[in-house]
């Protein structure tokens, strides 16, 4: 017999014109091996067909399923109930356009940073299909690759402090990304460039260092690795500007 | 109501609908992509494994041509694939690799010197060339002649498909997500688009465009151990086979992956056999040489999912609440190998099972893994009985599988036959004018109105919906599982019947307002039960065994009389589709031979029936 689990779960239903906010209670007995994803499609089934939340992959790679467990933004898929004390509570991410209950709107906001940071290889070369590929150092690919594990989940942002006050903040996840592409040798951008996208109170110098973006990360991306070392670049960039023309570069 | 008109609606934008689409934008027509999640979330995404193209950097690449990796997948689908359209598939999958290269993928890299890497347990050495530093690297998979596989780390889908997405945005490539197509807008003829239902309001919306592409991946989500993400539940199929006169390709040909993890059936890749990885029983005994001598752990995947299968059947698997199992053993590949070129394995053992895969052993059992049929077209992706209906991708039946796609060639298939398709959309739109009729439209409209005003009355029936689709997991994996026979067959294809009839008297519990998710399963459980009764019935017709189609009661794989391609379409008002069956392939490159694995006896075909082309003369 497993533990009697408390969900108490935040529901709304904008759609719905006798919806209002509040938490609702649900009981139910806890399983071996339990995840949220399990305990969240069961309540579903068994108790409420109306209940709202996302689940994709289930496997932490898509990271569709970002919630607040008991305080703190975190994938729900990978979220174990044995880790959990038996009262569990569940929020939607803040920051985000809630849909329902448990469901957000990352998609809107996530492509629209992907353009705000201009997120694609900048290169005037043309694709040459009858040509070998461009060599890369494999040190370097795995670099990259490093940075390009962000799975959009959307946890960075929720627990940014900036992002909480200023709603244009970028955030940690578009910083990154940046800083991806500065690192990839493919992308002829250069540090000037970068600047005019992200070297605001937008961007960069918004970052109050708080650092909950990388507390939360569920993919462990060094975060705060990142920021500073943009952050040194483009005020190094910026300072550069005030140089005479022959002392820069 | 919203109406949104365009020249390309890509329905679906994973890998394969947003190469489509990136097609279409780069010669300058309009698309939108409509995703039922943002798109990179697309389960494109959860491919870790690789990409098969036969570029031949590495040591143990070398020799290799587009003609080897012909002879592997055609091989590797037991014959059953159209050569003609495996050959464009290698002779292209070089060109899409360096494409995405070129667009930003971090492809792991050749490096030279000597290194050590395992096999079957044992460890070999191996030396890269000077020459070859810095170029695409590759590993081994599953039923391939050489090291073909090109990887980003354990990422390969995520990487492709973020890199795939940034082109998307860079050409202003629309995608609508949060949204899912209910039904196409048909005549008969001519495909005009789709009716769309918003997964943030509810609000239904139409989608007119010149040509409409399926690409919603496969439909693994009909069985309930599946290692699919929860969207993939064949909401393309059921629109394109609800239409009447587009045809299901092989419906019956499902793969079954070795290593999906008990209990939560998540897959962890082949990339671990493929390593060094071997598979244990409950006396913590290597049984796969006994099988397969050669191959071992590296047979392809319908023959180790059956070996496996077949072990466990003699008492040997391991007990557990979840049912039986077998144990996959990695911890000699260390926790460096691990934690670097394994980490999402690593991850996906401690996360969701509480296992350290460095010192134990993982639960594994053969997982429905993927849909080798799907929407049947033509070599230019263009599907049959609607003009400007295309598809590509797991969701379509182009077909280069046949009845057992290898691994590796399905996640490169979404770019190739992104690239290849995509040029023929831009052909077609270019060639194309045609003209929307408003009464075929406001129909189309009007009954997916009145069909979510039923089901939240309760016009049709108490049914619960939940029930309805646990008694179809119930039947499907009983009877059209790993093994199959024609007894088995035949009680789940009755049972089916009854069940498609039990989904047409569902009604909901809850109220249907906004986003309501039990509206949404509503709507396409009637449609998921036929996509089984197509996987089922024609299971049943198919009285041999090819590739991951496994008769226990017909274990020949007979090339005189089914060396063909099953049709499904669905009349409306039938509670079973009707079948047709048209040749495997227009021609033969490579005839009718042995695998060389999986065992097994032939019934040749009459020679005269195969038509041998040389490669290449046209």
């Amino acid at each position: 017999m497993g533990r009697r689990l408390q969900f108490n779960i935040f529901r709304h239903n904008p759609l719905d014109p006798a919806s209002t906010p509040h938490m609702q209670p649900f009981i139910m007995e806890e399983l071996p091996n339990m995840t949220l994803f399990i305990a969240l499609n069961k309540l579903r089934e068994e108790q409420d067909p109306g209940l709202q939340f996302e689940f994709c992959c289930r496997a932490a790679i898509c990271g569709a399923c970002a919630m607040v467990i008991n305080g703190k933004p975190g994938l729900a898929c990978r979220t174990k109930t044995v880790d959990l004390p038996e009262e569990i509570n569940l929020l939607p991410l803040p920051f985000f356009k809630l849909v329902g209950d448990l469901t957000v709107d990352t998609g809107t906001w996530f492509r629209d940073m992907a353009k705000r940071v201009r997120s694609w290889v900048h290169t005037d070369k043309d694709f040459d299909p009858k040509a070998q590929e461009e060599r890369m150092d494999n040190a370097l690919a795995d670099e990259i690759y490093e940075l390009d594990r962000c799975v959009e989940c959307g946890c960075c942002v929720a627990a940014c402090g900036t992002a909480l006050m200023r709603p244009d903040f970028l955030g940690a996840v578009a910083l990154n990304r940046v800083a991806r592409f500065m690192i990839d040798p493919r992308d002829q951008r250069t540090d000037c460039d970068y600047f005019s996208v992200i070297g605001s109170d937008e961007g960069i110098f918004g970052c109050m260092g708080l650092l909950g973006c990388e507390d939360v990360c569920p993919k462990q991306i060094p975060l705060q690795d990142q920021l500073g070392m943009i952050r040194r670049k483009l005020a190094l960039a910026a300072a550069k500007n005030f140089l005479p023309r022959f002392m820069r570069s | 109501m919203q109406t949104f008109t365009t020249d390309l609606l890509c329905i679906g934008a994973g890998l394969a609908g947003e190469r489509v689409a990136v097609a279409a934008a780069e010669a300058g027509f309009g698309v939108i992509c409509l995703s039922l999640v943002p798109s990179r979330r697309s389960h494109s995404s959860a491919a870790q494994g690789g990409m098969q193209a036969a570029l031949g950097n590495c040591a143990k690449g070398e020799g290799d041509s587009p003609d080897v990796h012909f002879l592997d997948t055609v091989k590797g689908s037991d014959w059953g694939a159209d050569q003609e359209v495996a050959r464009i598939f290698v002779d292209n999958a070089p060109i899409a690799m360096r494409q995405m290269a070129h667009w930003g993928v971090p492809w792991n890299r050749v490096v030279p010197g000597t290194s050590t890497y395992f096999k079957g347990g044992k460890q070999f050495e191996k030396t890269e060339k000077a020459e070859n530093e810095g170029l695409i690297a590759a590993r081994d998979f599953g039923g391939t002649a050489k090291w073909r596989t090109c990887y980003a780390a354990d990422g390969t889908g995520h990487s492709v498909l973020y890199t795939l997405d940034n082109r998307a945005v860079q050409l202003g490539v629309e995608v609508h997500d949060k949204v899912e197509a209910i039904s196409l807008i048909h005549d008969g003829e001519r495909c005009m688009g789709a009716v769309i239902r918003c997964l943030k309001t509810g609000e239904l919306s139409v989608y007119l465009a010149k040509a409409t592409l399926i690409a919603t991946g496969g439909f693994g989500r009909i069985y309930r151990e599946t290692t699919n993400a929860v969207i993939n539940d064949g909401g393309g199929n059921i629109i394109a086979l609800n239409t009447g006169v587009v045809p299901l390709g092989n419906m019956e040909a499902v793969q079954f992956h070795p290593t999906g993890i008990v209990p939560t059936d998540i897959l962890i890749t082949e990339g671990c056999r493929g390593d060094g990885g071997t598979l244990l029983d409950k006396n913590e005994y290597r049984f796969m040489p006994d099988y397969e001598p050669d191959k071992a752990e590296l047979a392809s995947r319908d023959v180790v999912s059956r070996r496996m299968t077949e072990h466990m059947r003699k008492g040997l698997g391991v007990d557990s609440p979840y049912g039986t199992h077998l144990w996959l053993d990695i911890r000699h590949l260390g926790v460096k190998h691990l934690t670097t070129k394994l980490r999402e394995v690593d991850e996906i053992c401690k996360n969701f099972l509480g296992v350290d895969p460095s010192k134990d052993f993982v639960p594994v059992r053969p997982t429905q893994h993927y849909s080798m049929g799907g929407v049947r077209t033509n070599k230019d992706g263009a599907a049959y009985g609607l003009k400007g209906l295309f598809s590509a991708g797991e969701s379509a039946c182009w077909d280069m599988h046949g009845f057992n796609r290898l691994g590796g060639n399905s996640l490169a298939e979404t770019v190739v036959a992104g690239m290849v398709v995509g040029g023929k959309v831009v052909e077609f739109l270019k060639g194309y004018e045609t003209f929307f009729c408003t009464k075929t439209i406001d129909a189309a409209v009007k009954f997916e109105r009145e069909r979510i005003a039923g089901l939240i009355s309760g016009k049709y029936g108490t049914e619960s919906v939940y029930q309805v689709r646990d008694a179809m997991f119930d039947s499907i994996m009983k009877g059209a599982g790993i093994f199959r026979n024609g007894k088995d067959l035949q009680t789940c294809v009755d049972e089916l019947e009854a069940i498609h009839e039990r989904a047409g008297k569902v009604s909901l519990r809850s109220n249907g307002l906004g986003a309501n998710p039990e509206l949404a399963v509503a709507l396409k459980i009637q449609g998921m039960v036929k996509l089984a009764l197509c996987v089922a019935y024609g299971a049943l017709k198919r009285t041999e065994s090819r590739g991951s189609h496994a008769r226990e009661d017909f274990p020949e794989r007979n090339d005189r009389d089914w060396l063909n391609r099953t049709l499904a379409y669905w009349k409306e008002g039938d509670s079973l589709p009707t079948l047709k069956y048209e040749d495997a392939t227009p021609y033969f490159e490579l005839p009718p031979g042995d695998r060389g694995y999986g065992g097994g006896k032939i019934i040749p075909a009459d020679p005269a029936k195969i038509v041998v082309k040389e490669k290449n003369n046209g």
